[in-house]
């Protein structure tokens, strides 16, 4: 798994690269609190999945417990380019209803 | 034409990515479409983490074995641990519930399994563990 990321415009963009399971989801949950809490000067989080080649259940509890972080301080996070398998998951979790999907 | 296989590998987050990658690979002869594909993979991979996280709650892992069956477009996956088993299958069944609610867990594996495959059965196996069977007619094959 691989995480890049760049502010534009007051938005985190952060993509992720790779595959995302029980073995990738450790790492991938502390850079990803890392990232949040060291980068200054956003108001808002972009997950791109565009290259995200897998993900099983585990993402929805990766994407919630960020979620909740993100929440504390306020600030949003947005679903951007989910794969197909990631979309049906995360629709029937209600994911959505917190993290809305942007295009 | 019938078919089939069986591996059996350690209870570890590292063989998740084998395992699901070694069924998918088994069914290629059946030309399975790339989102029939995508579903098998990831609810093998649903299953197997089941067996990593609930399974062996002890510091020793125990193994997985996992079987597959063909027969033409017919897809039959069983995945077997010799774990501690399900006291409550019904209840481990519902959707979002989840005994471990402290780890970030969603409890949507065996929702996850039930819609991405046609049928999903869960059931102790006799001696010690479970056995999770689920099956999928790849209606979307190409053929051969």
């Amino acid at each position: 798994m691989q995480i890049k990321s760049r502010i534009v415009n007051k938005t985190l963009y952060i993509l992720l690269s790779g595959e995302l399971d029980e073995y990738t989801a450790p790492k991938v949950r502390d850079d990803l609190d890392r990232l949040m809490e060291t980068e200054k000067g956003f108001v808002q989080i972009v997950m791109d999945l565009s290259e995200l080649t897998f993900m099983d259940s585990l993402g929805v509890g990766v994407m919630i417990g960020r979620y909740k972080k993100m929440k504390q301080l306020d600030k949003p996070i947005f679903i951007s380019n989910p794969s197909r398998v990631a979309e049906r998951i995360f629709k029937m979790s209600g994911l959505y209803d917190i993290m809305p999907k942007i295009i | 034409m019938k078919n089939s296989m069986e591996i059996k590998f350690k209870a570890i987050a590292e063989n998740v990515s084998f395992a699901r990658n070694v069924v998918a690979a088994f069914i290629m002869p059946l030309n399975p479409s790339l989102n029939e594909i995508s579903d098998i993979k990831t609810a093998v991979s649903e299953a197997v983490t089941n067996v990593i996280v609930h399974a062996y709650p002890k510091e020793e892992k125990g193994l997985v074995t996992i079987k597959v069956n063909t027969k033409d477009n017919f897809v039959e996956i069983s995945v077997i641990d010799n774990g501690v088993g399900i006291q409550d299958i019904e209840r481990a069944l519902t959707p979002f519930y989840t005994s471990k609610p402290d780890e970030e867990r969603s409890g949507m594996g065996f929702t996850v399994m039930e819609s991405f495959m046609d049928k999903l059965e869960v059931k102790n196996n006799k001696n010690d563990g479970l056995i999770v069977v689920m099956s999928k007619n790849l209606s979307e094959a190409v053929g051969m």
